[in-house]
């Protein structure tokens, strides 16, 4: 196991370099050349000249590409053209709301789609089957910014169950002393908080896991109706298993194998997903804060972003793979 | 019995009993009432994008303040199907040149796409060594960056305009289809009857091009399927975010979803109905692809 997860992270090692040669690369191809495009159109020739000083703009390209390596390793991603701040700074405020509402989606499509698809399965070609195919059809047919603003429109604006915008109550004075509302709600013991932190969290989580819902239901479905014939399951019904017994310790249990994957690889995406969701929800995280850089052509952080996500998304995989091999001895020996 | 009357026979065998893999996928295809309605919905996508100028009552960009009052848009009536959007110009028209400006982003990004990634995987797949490790290791590389997150940073690198739309989805495409064919044609290349004409002395380029690619190009349909739905909604997410065409007198759905989130009180069908052309165009491709997948792959025939 341990020859495995080195040998998956030596295998990230060219990953990351060619990620962030891209990135490198992608900056410097911007219109207007790297230092007018982080310091915005209205730079001043003393600033342009600042920054290409400081980036080192005059020295050979391997340099500049060596010393933009150091200065990510060290989490020095610049500073924001329209807030002045560091992209680090922000990053590590803005992070945790993404993840929060990542987390919550994935609740959502784990607990509804596994049970759908399991159900569906077991009614083989019956209504709640027939249901549940085309649901998940329709689930990745609708972009999550229509699916949001729908919500948004029904529930908030319309029958006003849930509120429409941000993460928190405008009023609201509660401590946040980790980022993620829900837990720093529960670590100071505030009940009031914590309902709003949830009923804020509950429309953009249903609209950003509805994709990921209608993979997991489609593959678990499947997954499902591979195993209900493998000769072990025929073999512990006729040995008069309890059915109930039978699902849990051989459907189930060899079906999620597949389910695994696919919730590794989606959490990932949603993780980008969020981009959309947050807009419409201005939920205050990374995807909200690319949006806004997309709006203000503020590359430095849009660089900065999409490096990191990129970087998350790949150690995301990396985890997916692992647990994969703990789950499954097959997979550790090839 | 020579080469020639050998192959003249596997022709008859063919003609007579298989009927051919193609007429056969057809048939299967058309048997399957979800591909069928798939493809209904598909023309009549590409017939509304395609005569858009004949089908839209009023011109997309065209303002009518007179008929906005504060707080009021109209919604549907007989002058406006549809209604209108907060300027008051007609929905129902800038859905119909939305049709044009999705099928135009979808064709020409998935044929861009398309076209430098079957290449690459083509190359990589026929050279294999370290032709095929360099131009892999690439597409990894492009994998690793999630697809809407890519196409943002190609379309915001190059500016606002449909053309950047349309390079950055298919830019996304690039290493989906290189490496589907390259896997494609690496099962082909182990099997017996490449072996076969190998063994008749049958050249190595004849091989690849008249053998291997054909066979290995059934998944690269269904893919191109499914890439023409994501592409929809990657342009409508794209100018959702305000990445599409600097013009704002171009339809587009995104766009016009964008366009409405302020006015979503006051007038929900200018989101519904852009919303809905979205939905149902995707719904065309993902059931043709689904379709065709059944089709064309020999694991679903049970």
């Amino acid at each position: 196991m341990l020859k495995f997860t080195v040998r998956r992270l030596v295998q990230l090692v060219p990953i990351l370099i060619g990620l962030s040669i891209l990135v490198f690369v992608w900056i410097r191809a911007l219109p207007g050349g790297p230092a007018e495009a982080l310091l915005g159109e209205r730079a001043t020739p003393e600033a342009v000249e600042r920054v290409r000083d400081l980036y080192g703009l005059d020295r050979p390209i391997w340099q500049q590409y060596l010393s933009y390596l150091g200065q990510v390793a060290q989490l020095d991603f610049g500073q924001s053209v329209v807030s002045r701040r560091l992209v680090s700074t922000e990053i590590s405020e803005r992070f945790p709301a993404t993840v929060e509402l990542t987390i919550a989606a994935m609740i959502f499509a784990v607990g509804v789609g596994i049970p759908l698809g399991f159900l569906a399965a077991k009614r083989y070609q019956r209504p709640l089957d027939h249901l549940s195919v085309a649901g998940s059809l329709l689930g990745v047919a609708i972009p999550v910014f229509f699916l949001g603003l729908l919500l948004k429109y029904v529930f908030a604006v319309k029958l006003h169950w849930l509120p429409t915008v941000g993460r928190s109550a405008a009023t609201s004075t509660s401590p946040h002393p980790t980022g993620f509302y829900v837990l720093d709600a529960i670590i100071t013991n505030d009940r009031v908080a914590l309902v709003d932190a949830v009923r804020h969290l509950v429309l953009p989580a249903i609209a950003l896991g509805t994709i990921p819902l209608a993979i997991i239901t489609r593959i678990t479905r499947a997954a499902v109706l591979d195993v209900v014939n493998e000769d072990y399951v025929r073999t512990a019904q006729a040995k008069g298993m309890e059915p109930r017994v039978v699902d849990r310790r051989h459907v189930l249990r060899n079906a999620m194998l597949p389910v695994t994957t696919i919730i590794g690889l989606q959490t990932g995406l949603l993780l980008s997903g969020a981009i959309l969701t947050e807009h419409v929800f201005a939920w205050g995280g990374m995807g909200q804060w690319l949006y806004q850089a997309i709006s203000y052509r503020d590359y430095a952080v849009l660089q900065a972003g999409i490096l990191f996500l990129a970087i998350v998304f790949v150690l995301v995989n990396l985890l997916v793979d692992i647990s994969y091999a703990l789950l499954d001895p097959r997979i550790r020996v090839r | 019995m020579s080469l020639a009357e050998a192959e003249a026979k596997e022709f008859q065998v063919e003609g007579e009993q298989l009927v051919g893999r193609w007429a056969d996928a057809r048939q299967r295809l058309l048997q399957n009432p979800g591909a069928v309605v798939g493809l209904v919905l598909i023309a009549l996508f590409v017939l509304v994008g395609v005569l858009a100028p004949l089908l839209a009552p009023y011109d997309p960009g065209q303002q009518d303040l007179s008929l906005i009052r504060p707080g009021v848009v109209p919604g549907p009536s007989a002058d406006h199907w549809l209604g209108v959007d907060q300027l008051g110009r007609d929905i129902l028209s800038r859905i119909v040149y939305g049709a044009r400006s999705s099928l135009l982003i979808g064709v020409v990004s998935l044929g861009f796409g398309a076209l430098v990634g079957l290449t690459l995987g083509a190359l990589a797949g026929a050279a294999g060594g370290w032709v095929d490790t360099v131009i892999m290791r690439l597409m990894d590389m492009m994998l690793a960056i999630p697809g809407l997150l890519l196409a943002i940073g190609v379309a915001a690198a190059i500016g606002r305009s449909l053309t950047a739309v349309m390079i950055a989805i298919g830019v996304v495409n690039i290493p989906i289809f290189a490496r589907m064919l390259r896997g494609s044609m690496l099962s082909q290349r182990e099997s017996d009857y490449v072996l076969a004409a190998r063994a008749l002395g049958v050249r190595q380029s004849r091989i690849v091009v008249g053998h291997i690619v054909p066979n290995s190009i059934a998944p690269v349909i269904v893919q191109a399927t499914l890439a023409l739905a994501t592409a929809i909604i990657d342009a409508a997410g794209l100018a959702f975010l305000g990445l599409g065409s600097a013009d704002p007198g171009v339809a587009e759905w995104g766009r016009m979803l964008a366009e409405t989130q302020s006015f979503l009180q006051n007038a929900p069908h200018a989101a519904i109905f852009p919303g809905l052309a979205i939905v149902v165009s995707c719904l065309g491709f993902y059931l043709l692809g689904e379709g065709l997948r059944e089709a064309l792959d020999p694991k679903f025939r049970r």
